[in-house]
């Protein structure tokens, strides 16, 4: 389509990117940072991840993280549970972070991304699909599983110096939603689903990018 | 080599924050908008510095009370205690944890410090012109991005002790007001690092291209 030049986005330096071998990662020859990836079937294997982290998010969310006794009275809670908790007992504000940290930005990480990788399979894809794939983005700076689930196994050894704990089905699904998300984020290519998608000016590229002086760097495989 | 770089700035080309795209802008002053995805283009990020200190300021602020306030409050049947952030920590150490309790003290407290300390670290290097150690303070602003997040894993621990421990009169734990402005220094400290524009470290020291082998 056209020759691949790009600005570094952490430092402006103009290159061009080389033509990756499968697996191949180009990085900015002056600050490093990863300017692009050549992985082919990534639109496949990620919406393969994408379906299985929609299945395992759900789990997570349904099912108890974990279970306490002590004295013969039991509790449990869920992701939820906690959050509205935190509601009841006065700290609303921050109950909203943690339902936007841990449920509200995966949900929407994985129901765009899903989305896009649907209608791009047909290019050109509709213009909204550049407002999710800007949104994806957003939704997944925000997404704290990882956080979150390192937050529950803390809480969990805290509380079992004064009570018995039993680890539920939920630890165990946001485990392996954990693993799901980070595979679906590394092998999605943004830069493929963008050469997807009409352009706003109704044309495509136009205007003759400049001739760069030097090619990306191409890292390992 | 003191060759100057060619940044897309210097050769009249702006790049694309959402999409990449590199585009000519519409005019010198107005960039216009990216032809292929409609963003507004702009050079650098809009009054980066400005916007960038004043929440630092503003995180460093809420750290005070975020660590002399409580986190949660436990109710037994005989005795009630609060515990701030750092209480927890020492409180997990004694009781043996030490693993968890350094776990806790580098996401609750290095990191917030340490990250407020590199983000004026950055503010005030790019402010003077600097044109020394690149590669070393974007390294720096990247690790940064990454580590940021974890900080809010006492609030995790809190929210879900909360959501747990509701055995009453037994034993109950509530939250109290420390965990709203912890969440504040996190969440102000990403928006801190997201609004600080990275390309601003490469453009002082007139262009001249960094040695770096």
């Amino acid at each position: 389509m056209s020759t691949d030049v790009v600005a570094c986005p952490d430092c402006d330096l103009l290159q061009r990117i080389p033509a990756l071998s499968p697996g191949g990662t180009a990085c900015c020859t002056r600050c490093g940072r990863k300017l692009a990836t050549c992985q082919p079937g990534s639109l496949e294997r990620t919406t393969a991840l994408a379906v299985a982290a929609a299945i395992v998010f759900l789990i997570t969310n349904m099912e108890p993280l974990m279970g306490l006794s002590l004295s013969g009275r039991e509790a449990s809670t869920t992701i939820a549970g906690g959050v509205w908790q935190m509601w009841v007992q006065g700290e609303r504000i921050t109950a909203l972070f943690i339902a936007l940290f841990a449920v509200i930005a995966p949900a929407l990480q994985i129901g765009f991304l899903l989305a896009i990788l649907l209608s791009v399979r047909r290019p050109p894809a509709p213009l909204w699909v550049g407002a999710l794939l800007r949104w994806v983005e957003i939704a997944g700076s925000w997404s704290m599983v990882e956080v979150m689930m390192l937050g529950i196994l803390v809480s969990l050894v805290k509380i079992a110096a004064v009570a018995r704990v039993v680890p539920g089905v939920g630890i165990f699904a946001a485990g392996g939603l954990i693993l799901l998300l980070a595979a679906m984020s590394s092998s999605f290519d943004p830069r493929e689903a963008w050469s997807r998608v009409r352009w706003v000016n109704g044309e495509g590229p136009q205007r003759a990018p400049p001739s760069a002086g030097k090619d990306a760097t191409e890292a390992g495989r | 080599m003191t060759a100057v770089s060619r940044t897309g700035m210097r050769e009249g080309f702006v790049s694309c924050e959402a999409c990449g795209l590199l585009s000519r802008p519409a005019g010198a002053e107005e960039p216009g908008e990216c032809p292929r995805c409609g963003e507004e283009l702009e050079y650098r990020r809009r009054d980066a510095i400005q916007r960038t200190w004043a929440l630092v300021i503003t995180a460093a602020i809420c750290y005070l009370p975020a660590n002399i306030l409580p986190v949660m409050r436990t109710t037994t049947l005989t005795s009630e205690k609060t515990d701030t952030i750092i209480g927890g920590v020492i409180r997990l150490y004694a009781s043996g944890s030490w693993f968890l309790a350094l776990i806790l003290l580098i996401a609750s407290v290095m990191i917030p410090l340490s990250k407020l300390a590199a983000l004026v670290y950055l503010l005030v290097t790019v402010q003077r012109g600097s044109a020394r150690n690149n590669r070393e303070r974007a390294r720096l602003y990247r690790l940064m991005e990454i580590i940021g997040r974890w900080s809010m894993v006492d609030v995790f621990v809190a929210t879900f002790a909360v959501g747990l421990v509701r055995l009453r009169p037994l034993m109950s734990v509530a939250p109290e007001s420390g965990v709203l402005f912890f969440s504040a220094v996190v969440i102000l400290t990403i928006l801190a690092a997201e609004s600080f524009d990275p390309r601003l470290i490469w453009d002082s020291g007139h262009g001249k291209q960094e040695t770096n082998d």
